[in-house]
């Protein structure tokens, strides 16, 4: 698709960058010490805090990723949703208060609090390091992707405006102007999200003829080319031989002699055996590097070919055509008894090296829409195969865990002043961040049904959506997006700087500093890493990083919760316990993800069959062997400590 | 350590991992029960989803309610280490 900059879009995001930095500027003067540049003087109110919270966590990828994921695929999304907000419960329960009690600035404060180790602050800062690192690069190609259709500004320029715009924030004024930044984009989240949710059951569905082409043919029809020829409803096409790779698939392809256009279309086939052929989109990438929409150039001018927008109802319960305002659980049960039309894809390669995605529709009943296993990551829950059940209970595991070993959420235990405030807070969080992953399920299946997705961009899910509603709220939901990002990726930098100045500088390298310079330091270092992620976030551009999340959640859980929780509950737990458990947890998971199926495909572009690991998600293997580890280790290590 | 917050918090946790559990190996060995609408049309999938949702707000309610606050109760003695009342502040 083709994206048209709006000036509504950029004033609104002007406006919303400029808010940001002058909140930033005006909150500069109040972090001049340690203490207010780290935790914000530990006196942030226990309700802006859980507000903050939710700003904090609530990423691009639950944004953008989990509503694209619903969109394209139903319930899926839907699963992390779940699994994300589950990870709050032991946050709450398990590590809220005690951190706050023993911890000053950082995650590496606390599990460090009874052993004073350098060990101990090197291994855990470290592992804030590796994760925060996961997580921002993902968040930056993220701010990327939203830019490009948004201004219409190349990529490079939007990782360097959110880079530019998150090193101010938080080289002004710490955590102080990253709790009121996060505050302040949680706060719009949430408000715009329930606005949009009551949109989308205010519009209600309406059943739409699909706008592609969709013929049934006779029964028992050849599928040959010769014979399909002989059509009527495809005179005046000229249909082209299969050769090469199109010749195994579903695909035939024909072209139009007047306007030069190459339309691919699909054999689909039905159960009680009619077979329909329908029309699709293709995107083919030319080996000189230019790219056709179905066999022509990409544009709006004449003899110019652009993707549809897609996504409708194909059929309404009893035959409805519309269906007026629904209500939240009639909204569920319309859809659950209609028939969308989801879009499917599929890439093939020519002898020249010139490839074709194929866009294809997938007329699917609601009943399936709204069951798990059908985005290709948790279909594995539907076979035979233990590896792919496994590989399920490992993600949702590691979503679980990972949430409270986060280190850029745990900083945030810092900034209120004692441990009912921690625990409050985290109430809040609870509270805003359930009620926004209720609204992704609507805001998912929304988009779905709008009539308004790309087919080649999932992220862009939620902001078209907007668009099919209005101009105005398209530019404010992609302005809320971008947000989304700078609030992230503050809290991450600023956990990264922690790192490196209290923990690695300070602790374990002896670095005198008086508080002032602790500050400069970290100012510096916030810079660092800001420069570091903007030059990641560029070079990563053309690959998928959506799964380096993922990541990040599987290496903290693996790493930091086996040594947090059994230094909280075991008394035997020893300084080298912990060092080897974080060490141990850290490498493992890292290892089992760059030897697993999906890295395999995604980065190195080898066959999944090649992995080494029997399923991708190291989650169920490497936080036991993290617990274990550390109670082998404590136990042997015990004897020498007295 | 706060032992009676520990203790609640512990509780609370089995609790949800429980009802999370059932969640997950249901998805994984028997993922057509998902499929099951027992009520209002909506499927089972969708009603334990919200229903995860909705039993982490009310625990977390639940243990704001009941969990005592440090200060109220006599100052436990490793807490000393801890930083907030530090008097580092700025102004």
């Amino acid at each position: 698709m083709i994206y048209e900059p709006s000036v509504t879009a950029v004033v609104v995001f002007i406006l919303f960058v400029c808010v940001t930095l002058g909140l930033s500027f005006y909150l500069g003067s109040r972090a001049r010490t340690a203490q207010g540049y780290f935790a914000a003087h530990g006196n942030i109110p226990w309700f802006v805090n859980g507000i903050a919270f939710a700003g904090d966590y609530l990423s691009a990828a639950s944004f953008l990723g989990i509503c694209g994921m619903i969109a394209f695929y139903g319930y899926d999304g839907f699963l992390y949703s779940i699994g994300y907000l589950a990870g709050w419960v032991v946050a709450l329960f398990v590590v809220a208060e005690p951190i706050k009690r023993l911890g000053k600035f950082t995650f590496a404060d606390a599990l460090d609090a009874k052993f004073g180790s350098r060990g101990i602050k090197l291994a855990a800062g470290v592992s804030t390091l590796a994760v925060s690192l996961f997580y921002l690069i993902p968040q930056m190609v993220g701010a990327g992707v939203l830019i490009q259709p948004l201004l219409g500004f190349p990529h490079w320029v939007g990782v360097l405006l959110v880079g530019t715009t998150v090193i101010i924030i938080v080289v002004t004024a710490g955590m102080v102007s990253t709790t009121w930044v996060q505050f302040l984009k949680g706060s719009l989240l949430m408000i715009f999200s329930a606005l949009l949710t009551i949109m989308i059951l205010q519009r209600g569905f309406e059943a739409k003829e699909p706008a592609y082409r969709s013929i049934r043919l006779p029964s028992a029809t050849n599928l040959d080319v010769q014979t399909l020829q002989q059509l009527p409803a495809l005179a005046g096409l000229e249909l082209l031989p299969r050769q090469g790779n199109w010749q195994q698939s579903d695909f035939v392809k024909s072209r139009d002699p007047a306007t030069g256009e190459t339309l691919v279309w699909r054999f689909r086939r039905l159960e009680d055996g009619v077979v329909y052929l329908d029309e699709t989109q293709a995107v083919t990438q030319q080996p000189d590097g230019t790219k056709l929409v179905n066999g022509l150039p990409m544009g709006t001018k004449p003899g110019e070919a652009v993707l549809h927008p897609v996504g409708n109802i194909s059929r309404l319960p009893d035959n409805q055509t519309k269906t007026g305002p629904l209500g939240p659980l009639s909204f569920i049960s319309t859809l659950q008894q209609s028939e969308i039309v989801l879009w499917g894809n599929q890439t093939i390669t020519d002898a020249n090296g010139a490839k074709t995605t194929v866009y294809y529709p997938k007329p699917t009943p609601g009943r399936k829409v709204l069951r798990p296993g059908e985005h290709p990551r948790f279909m594995g829950i539907r076979g035979d195969k233990f590896s792919d059940k496994l590989n399920f209970l490992s993600l949702m595991l590691a979503l679980f865990c990972g949430t409270a070993s986060l280190p850029h959420i745990l900083i945030r235990y810092y900034t209120v002043k004692d441990a009912a405030s921690a625990r409050r807070s985290t109430i809040v969080g609870i509270a805003c961040i359930g009620f926004f992953y209720v609204l992704t399920l609507y805001l998912g299946l929304g988009a779905m049904t709008s009539g308004a997705l790309d087919v080649t961009n999932s992220n862009m899910a939620a902001p078209l959506l907007a668009q099919s509603i209005s101009g105005l709220l398209f530019a404010i939901i992609s302005a809320i997006a971008f947000t989304t990002v700078l609030g992230t990726v503050s809290g991450l930098i600023l956990a990264s700087s922690g790192a490196v100045t209290h923990d690695l500088l300070t602790d374990v390298c002896g670095l005198k500093l008086n508080d002032h310079q602790k500050v400069l330091v970290a100012k510096i270092a916030a810079v660092v890493v800001g420069v570091v992620a903007v030059v990641l976030g560029i070079l990563f551009q053309k690959m998928n990083v959506s799964y380096l999340v993922g990541w990040a959640f599987s290496v903290a859980a693996s790493a930091n919760l086996p040594a947090l929780v059994m230094l909280l509950f075991w008394k035997g737990t020893t300084k080298q316990g912990i060092i080897v458990a974080v060490v141990v947890g850290m490498i493992s998971s890292l290892a089992w993800i760059l030897l697993s199926a999906d890295t395999f495909t995604a980065v190195y572009g080898l066959p999944a069959d090649a992995a080494w690991v029997p399923f991708s998600q190291p989650g169920i293997v490497t936080i036991p062997l993290g617990f274990a580890t550390l109670v082998v280790v404590s136990l042997l290590t015990r004897k020498t400590q007295g | 350590m706060n032992n009676r917050n520990a203790r609640l918090g512990f509780i609370l946790f089995s609790i949800y991992l429980v009802l999370y559990g059932g969640f997950v190996f249901i998805n994984a060995f028997a993922p057509y029960l998902m499929e099951l609408t027992p009520l209002a049309g909506v499927n089972l999938a969708i009603w334990y989803g919200f229903g995860l949702i909705v039993a982490a707000l009310v625990l977390a309610l639940i243990y704001g309610w009941l969990a005592s606050n440090p200060s109220d109760d006599e100052i436990d003695s490793q807490s000393s280490g801890d930083g907030t009342n530090s008097g580092e502040s700025a102004r």
